[in-house]
């Protein structure tokens, strides 16, 4: 055996054990980046691969019976109804805000009589879809993600598939279907908030003259506009309810395990809206 | 003797790890058998092979006279119909009440009218011995042993001809442990004329052996024993009777 004295080391000995202990250490290093570095991406190509199965199991299952209609309408009221205050809220602000903003950026160049058709095209292009999809995946896509998770760790879902009733079908379908239908009319009921914020902060407030604001509206919205937010919000609503689905049935573990897959819905429901929304708007923008 | 579940050369792997290691037993119809073994000896994936949740890397099971590896998913899905299991923490539906959650399967496969799954669900609630002022209670305002009671009415509302129960006694009181064991032996009793078999899967040795009739036990993934429990008592396997003495 070979003992070092370590009363004899001086600052050379040191730095040269050092340096010996670095240049040992580096490839293990070098190999833990790349491994780590290699098992995130393995990791989310099968996570996307998954996300993709469950996506068709979704078809699958939504066209083969028994359909669950009271469970949709079940669904339905929770997504849709119980949104619909909080929608309201933040329909009315964006409205009467962007209202304030165009107001008074448009009034230097003598334009503030456009208020209106600028306001009400932001919403209903652009605003009114993006926010409800945001609002949506925050507080339905949470909820189906806790929801299903719980029941996962508690083996409820277990019990549904010993009893012979796919667990698929029973809690993904109704929950997709019913996000797909209720976000496009969240997102109506918002824009139609919003404007009437628009059109009390910009008439009542602002004191832009109503016959003008009412004229320049009809002047330059089309349904053309309005389709396109419904249009988006139809894939944001299907988007987050499946994110919301698929973060809940991939919850492992106990209580903890149903947080973190709480709040992957949530973040990966909000990006995927606001990217989801730049494609939709880049084709829309050509066929609308 | 009549068997439930044949268990033929059950191999399963997963990955490089052998869980389930050639595998040979039966399971007695209208009898109560008790698997035995320590934790991760396989006693899950035994039951979730029985109960056609995983398939075997190798060999079979009849379970009923029925080869599981001939049925597809919809198939295996109906199949499941003869089982009930009670889980571990009974599993019950939290956002449906106690008569909710035994009316469910009824709903779903039967073709009932309301007032006939008012009907059935009440007298299987009573049955298992669940008061009545506990028929429409929110599993949360449930104890422990009435949760089990009403898994067990659940489980039993398609009146399967396998009953399969999950650690039914552990984290119990000891009265409580009792009367859930007691609740499975008058269960297959009260059954007997369809020939109910019962599954206990447990590691509960000292609770589960009153009521068994044959006793197997589970050990890395082999059967190291398998007798009525009787003879299970006096067997000479080492790690058995360490078991035993527990």
């Amino acid at each position: 055996m070979h003992y070092i004295n370590i009363f004899s080391l001086n600052w050379y000995n040191i730095y040269f054990m050092e340096q010996s202990i670095a240049s040992a250490r580096k490839p293990n290093f070098l190999k833990k980046i790349v491994q780590s570095f290699g098992s995130f991406v393995i990791d989310d190509i099968k996570g996307l691969g998954d996300f993709a199965l469950f996506t068709i199991k979704f078809f699958y299952w939504s066209v083969k019976p028994p359909f669950r209609v009271k469970l949709g309408f079940d669904q339905l009221f929770f997504i849709g109804n119980k949104s619909v205050f909080i929608v309201c809220l933040t329909g009315a602000f964006t409205g009467m805000v962007m209202a304030y903003q165009m107001y008074y950026g448009s009034k230097l160049i003598s334009m503030d009589t456009f208020v209106g058709p600028i306001v009400s095209m932001s919403l209903a292009r652009e605003l009114s879809p993006v926010l409800t999809g945001l609002i949506v995946a925050g507080r339905a896509g949470a909820a189906m993600a806790a929801q299903i998770g719980t029941m996962k760790v508690t083996e409820q879902i277990d019990a549904l598939e010993v009893m012979g009733v796919d667990a698929n079908q029973y809690l993904a379908v109704p929950r997709i279907l019913a996000g797909t239908i209720a976000l496009p009319i969240l997102t109506i009921i918002h824009g139609f908030v919003g404007n009437l914020g628009s059109y009390l902060i910009g008439t009542k407030v602002l004191g832009i003259d109503e016959v003008m604001y009412f004229s320049k509206l009809s002047q330059l919205m089309f349904l053309e506009d309005f389709f396109q937010g419904i249009i988006k919000a139809f894939f944001f609503g299907f988007i987050i309810a499946c994110i919301g689905t698929y973060h809940g049935f991939s919850v492992s573990g106990g209580a903890e395990g149903v947080g973190k897959g709480t709040n992957l819905a949530v973040v990966w429901g909000m990006i995927t809206v606001l990217v989801v929304d730049f494609f939709l708007t880049s084709f829309l923008v050509h066929i609308l | 003797m009549e068997n439930a579940v044949e268990v033929i050369n059950l191999t399963k792997r997963f990955g490089e790890h052998t869980v389930l290691d050639n595998l040979n037993f039966n399971i007695v119809r209208g009898k109560i058998t008790t698997i035995l073994g320590f934790s991760g000896a396989g006693k899950s994936t035994l039951m979730k092979h029985i109960l056609g949740l995983l398939k075997p890397t190798s060999g079979m099971l009849r379970v009923l006279d029925t080869d599981l590896s001939t049925l597809n998913r919809v198939g295996l899905r109906e199949f499941r119909r003869n089982f009930g299991m009670l889980f571990q923490y009974a599993a019950l539906f939290d956002s449906m009440t106690s008569f909710e959650n035994v009316a469910f399967p009824l709903r779903e496969f039967t073709k009932l009218n309301e007032a006939e799954i008012k009907d059935k669900g009440f007298k299987l609630l009573k049955s298992v011995g669940l008061e009545e002022i506990s028929y429409h209670k929110l599993p949360s305002e449930l104890s422990g042993g009435m949760r089990k009671r009403v898994g067990l009415a659940r489980a039993l509302a398609l009146s399967p001809k396998i009953m399969l129960y999950d650690e039914p006694t552990t984290g119990l009181d000891p009265i409580t442990t009792n009367m859930v064991n007691e609740l499975i032996k008058d269960t297959t009793d009260a059954h007997k004329d369809i020939g109910l078999t019962s599954i206990i899967i447990s590691h509960d040795v000292k609770a589960t052996l009153k009521i068994s009739d044959y006793v197997a036990f589970l050990d890395h993934g082999k059967i190291i024993e398998h007798r009525p429990v009787d003879e299970f008592l006096e067997s000479k396997e080492p790690l058995v009777r360490r078991f035993l003495e527990l």
